[in-house]
This record gives structure tokens, sequence and C-alpha cells, in this order.
């Protein structure tokens, strides 16, 4: 079959809503897209756990830090089968994280900002979480299987943390003055870097085009980000925070909430590796390789021996 | 108090729990691969989970209407009864594997003892612990093993905490009056069997491993009657910062 040919075959399938599998014939291109995009999405994952992590031992009681802990491991399990996906496509775990220690690959920004307090816990729960959930159903129909699969099990996990997240802040939205003014302060901080998740914006974005053709995206950017900001408004006025954007209003005539523009200069500088903790973040990624070098060595160094006893 | 010596019972238990899951929470984020992050997080969420099922039995046998967060996170260091083992810091993966690996080993045959225990419900918290626990030992088990059977540099490493813990690992069979107690009521095993049955996994295991049982018989003692290592402190710190900056809030 001819590379013209088999291409047809491939846009066919996509056109027909046929699942891209490992085996089946792709463009390079297209290849190369989904493990960028995927290995991204593990390593958010991954650095994911540093923030959330930092609380562990100084959850306010012992259901929290269950709770926690449950949530954490999870998100190890989501980038465990993230990478899994990458190596269906002819990646190397450890290539691909040595891509994100170098800054070649990113992870999402969002995890370039401190958790401060107990109240962003539940805050990167029901924003965050939310904000990747509104990403990722809309990946549960992206064209490639492994992929598309992963994320069936993922968006499952990331709502229930979302739900958790969300009860945590009620508690607190509920509770003394302290608490409450503890809750708005997250929200100020956050608000913003969630809604940077979605990424640039549409008139920005380079990889947007051909990934919406190919059906690995089947939203755009700004599309995603209005959704977020529709659904998350109410959920605000439930709990009594305020949204800290003075322009949030409903437009009847476009059916949706106008919002202010984000701080572009801020997103590209977090972007570049300037947020307030991608040093950090990277810095103990990289320590937990080395500090584990030892240990991965002596592992595969254990299997070789067995395996020569058996053939023995 | 409707039955001190069978609370301060639990409260060993649930304090051995609290505090070796806290260490292990530490880990989160930061371990040698991915699916030891997976593993350790686990585990450490079973022993939470073990805690509190323990406290609230330690609780209602106070009766002083004390939640399990009151008995967990509101005590002065003296208050905690947990071993001083599970207080020590997680030091490297060798460290925190063997340290786990000596206390899932006594872990198991005192669940599978407590399961006949006619204390209803002390019974039925060591026979859902009994399976988490058999988990626990086989994958400790397994990496004591790799680790000693791996290269020079893991042996020596895991080599170097046995030497380092085995100070620490009589005072998990220590007895006062409050088992005696217990053990003459017939409600709590004899740590004597509990030891010989210790002893026979970790010589086992570790005579795979290649690794060797040191003959320092140095005993470190005391947390059991609540003197602690410097270490307890900065766990405490961490573990009611909450509950201390904010008292008497929900959460």
């Amino acid at each position: 079959m001819t590379q013209a040919e088999q291409e047809r075959r491939f846009l066919d399938k996509i056109d027909r809503e046929i699942k891209i599998e490992p085996n089946d014939w792709m463009p390079d291109e297209y290849r190369q897209t989904l493990i960028r995009q995927i290995s991204q999405h593990a390593h958010s994952e991954i650095v994911g756990m540093l923030p959330e992590g930092n609380w562990i031992t100084r959850a306010p009681n012992l259901r929290r830090k269950a709770v926690l802990l449950a949530k954490v491991q999870d998100e190890a399990g989501h980038g465990l089968y993230l990478y899994s996906a990458t190596e269906t496509l002819g990646a190397d775990r450890e290539q691909l994280m040595d891509d994100m220690h170098s800054g070649k690959a990113k992870y999402s920004s969002i995890f370039n900002y401190p958790a401060l307090t107990w109240a962003d816990i539940g805050t990167i729960g029901w924003l965050v979480d939310g904000a990747a959930i509104m990403n990722q159903v809309a990946l549960c129909r992206t064209s490639y299987g492994p992929y598309a699969r992963a994320m069936v099990k993922i968006c499952k996990e990331e709502s229930f943390h979302q739900r958790q997240g969300y009860e945590s802040l009620m508690k607190l939205c509920n509770g003394t003055p302290q608490q409450k003014a503890m809750a708005q302060d997250a929200m100020n901080r956050f608000w913003w870097p969630a809604l940077m998740m979605f990424g640039p914006s549409d008139a920005e974005s380079t990889h947007s085009d051909q990934s919406i053709k190919w059906k690995i995206k089947r939203f755009t950017n700004d599309e995603l980000r209005q959704s977020f900001v529709d659904a998350t408004v109410s959920q605000a006025e439930i709990l009594g925070l305020t949204i800290p954007d003075p322009n949030l209003k409903w437009n009847e005539e476009r059916g949706h909430y106008d919002f202010s523009e984000i701080n572009w200069e801020e997103f590209w500088q977090v972007v570049k590796g300037n947020g307030p903790c991608n040093k950090e973040r990277i810095a103990a990624r990289l320590k937990a390789k080395q500090e584990g070098l030892w240990v991965r060595e002596a592992a595969n160094a254990f299997a070789k021996k067995r395996a020569m006893k058996k053939s023995a | 108090m409707q039955d001190q010596a069978l609370f301060e019972y639990v409260l060993r238990l649930a304090d051995d729990s609290l505090i070796l899951g806290q260490r292990l929470g530490e880990w989160c984020g930061h371990g040698p691969i991915l699916e030891e992050d997976i593993a350790l997080t686990n585990i450490s969420l079973d022993l939470i989970g073990q805690a509190i099922s323990l406290y609230d039995l330690a609780s209602e046998l106070e009766g002083a209407g004390k939640n399990h967060d009151q008995l967990a996170y509101l005590r002065f260091e003296n208050e905690y009864k947990n071993v001083l083992l599970v207080e020590q810091p997680n030091g490297d993966f060798a460290m925190t594997i063997l340290r786990q690996f000596f206390f899932d080993a006594f872990r198991l045959p005192l669940y599978e003892a407590l399961m006949q225990s006619p204390v209803a419900q002390l019974a039925a918290i060591a026979a859902k612990s009994v399976k988490e626990t058999r988990y626990h030992l086989k994958h400790t088990s397994e990496w004591v093993i790799r680790m000693g059977d791996g290269t020079d540099e893991s042996h020596e490493r895991a080599q170097a905490a046995i030497d380092h813990l085995w100070r620490y690992t009589s005072e998990l069979f220590f007895e006062d009056n409050i088992d005696e107690q217990l053990q003459e009521r017939q409600l709590v095993p004899s740590l004597k069997g509990i030891q010989a049955n210790w002893m026979e996994t970790v010589k086992a295991v570790l005579s795979e491993a290649t690794l060797t049982i040191p003959t320092n018989n140095w005993k470190f003692e005391g947390g059991r009657q609540g003197r602690h290592s410097e270490h307890m402190g900065y766990i405490l710190a961490d573990l009611q910062y909450m509950q201390r900056a904010y008292p008497n809030m929900e959460w």
C-alpha cells in the first residue's frame, strides 16, 4: 500500500469515528502530537502530586488525611497509565521524564503555583480538577484508542476529586469567619491560574488546528475556558465566594458569562519557567530521580540474576 | 474510664499506625519510581484507615466522649504510646522499607492472633487489617530481597538500614502490666509467641536477601511509656499544626 493510500485510510477512520489503535498506520506528526500531549498530561499528574503532597502531613483531621492520600495516589496512577499510553506509541518513560526535567517538555502551569493554606487543597480539587475535567471529558472521545480509554477512567476519578474538593470548601465556607477568609484567599489566588489551564487563546495556539482536524482535540481552548467559567460561577455563589473579576457578568445575547482578559504576560512567564514554584517542582522531581537511581539499578540487577538462575 | 488497660492497649496500636502512616505520607511525590509512590502512599492510607478504626474503639473504651480526631491530634508528646521504630526518619528508600518490613513482620502475626480476641470490635479490626498487612509484608519482603541481592550499593544500603534500625526492634515486643493484665483476661496474645514468629520471618527474608542480623543487642525503648526520640516533636508539629492553630473548628 502506498503512503497516500495509508493516509487516506487513516483519515477515513478519523471521519467515521473509528479509534486509531497502536498497531495501525498513523502519520508521524499525529504520533508525535499524541506523545507530546499525553506525556504533558502525565507530567502534570506527577508534578501535581507535589503541591498537594505537601499538605498530607498537615491535613486537619484523619478523614481529610485519608482522602488526600487517596487523591494523590490516584494522580500517581493516572500518571502511570498515561505514560503507558505513550509507550504504546513507541515512547520511553525515562526519556519523557528527562525531557520534562530539561524543560523541553511542559506540564500544566497551575502546579507552579504554591499550595499555601489548607483551603488551597479544597480549591485545587474544585477549580483545578474542575478545569482538568472540562478538558478531559472532551478527550474521552479523542481519536487515539488507548488515550481515549485512559481518559474515561481518569475522568471518573477526577470528578470524584472535584466533588471532594468542593465539599471540603463547603465546610470552610460554612465554618468560622477565619475559615471563610482562608477559602476566599485561595479563590483569589487560584481563579486566574485555573483559567490559564486551558492554554493560550485560539488565536495564539500553535497546535490547535491540526489537532482538531485529527480529532485529537474536540474543542478549542477558548471554548473549553468559556464552558468552565459558565459552569463555575453558580458553584462559587453557593459557596458564597467572590470570583476575583470585576468584569464577570452574564451576557444574555451570547448566552455566556463575559470575563476579563487573562494576564497573558504572567501566563507566558510561568510557561517559560518563571512561575513561583517552577524551579522547586523540577528540583523535587530531579532529586527523586537521582536518589532513586540506585533503587532502579538494584531492581534491574536482581531481575537479571533471577532470570539467569531460572535459565540455568 | 470503662476499661483503662484495654484503652491503653488499643491506643498503642492506633499510635503505631498513625505515626508510621504519617511518616510514609512524607514520601508522596518523591518515590524512586512511580510504582513505589503509589505503593508507599497506599500503605500509608491503609495505616491511617486502621488508625481511625482503632481510635474509634479507643474512644469508646475511654468513655470520655472524645472522637478519633481528638485522640489522634490533641495529646501531648508523652501521651503518644507508639514504639520508637515508627517515628524514625524515612532516610533513604532502604531505611523506609526496612522500617516497614520490621513493623509488618510484627503486625501480621499480631493481627492474626487478635482476630481470635473475644473483644469483638478488636477482632473485627484485626480481620480487616490482616489482609492489608499481608500485602504490606509481601511488598516490603520483596524489596528487602531485591535490595539485598541487587547491586553492591543496594546491599550496603539495606545492611546499613538493618544495622541502624535493629536497636528499635526489641521494643515491638515490650510488655508491661497492661499486657499482663489483658493476657490474664485472655483478651490479647502474649508477645513472646509473636516475637518468635517475627524472628522466623526476619531470618528467612534476610537470609534470602544475603543480609545479616546484627550481633548488637543494645535495646532502645521508651515509646510505649511516652518517652520518645527527638523526632517525635517535629512529627507532632506537622500533624497537629491545623488543630493547634485553628482550635475547635470543623474541617
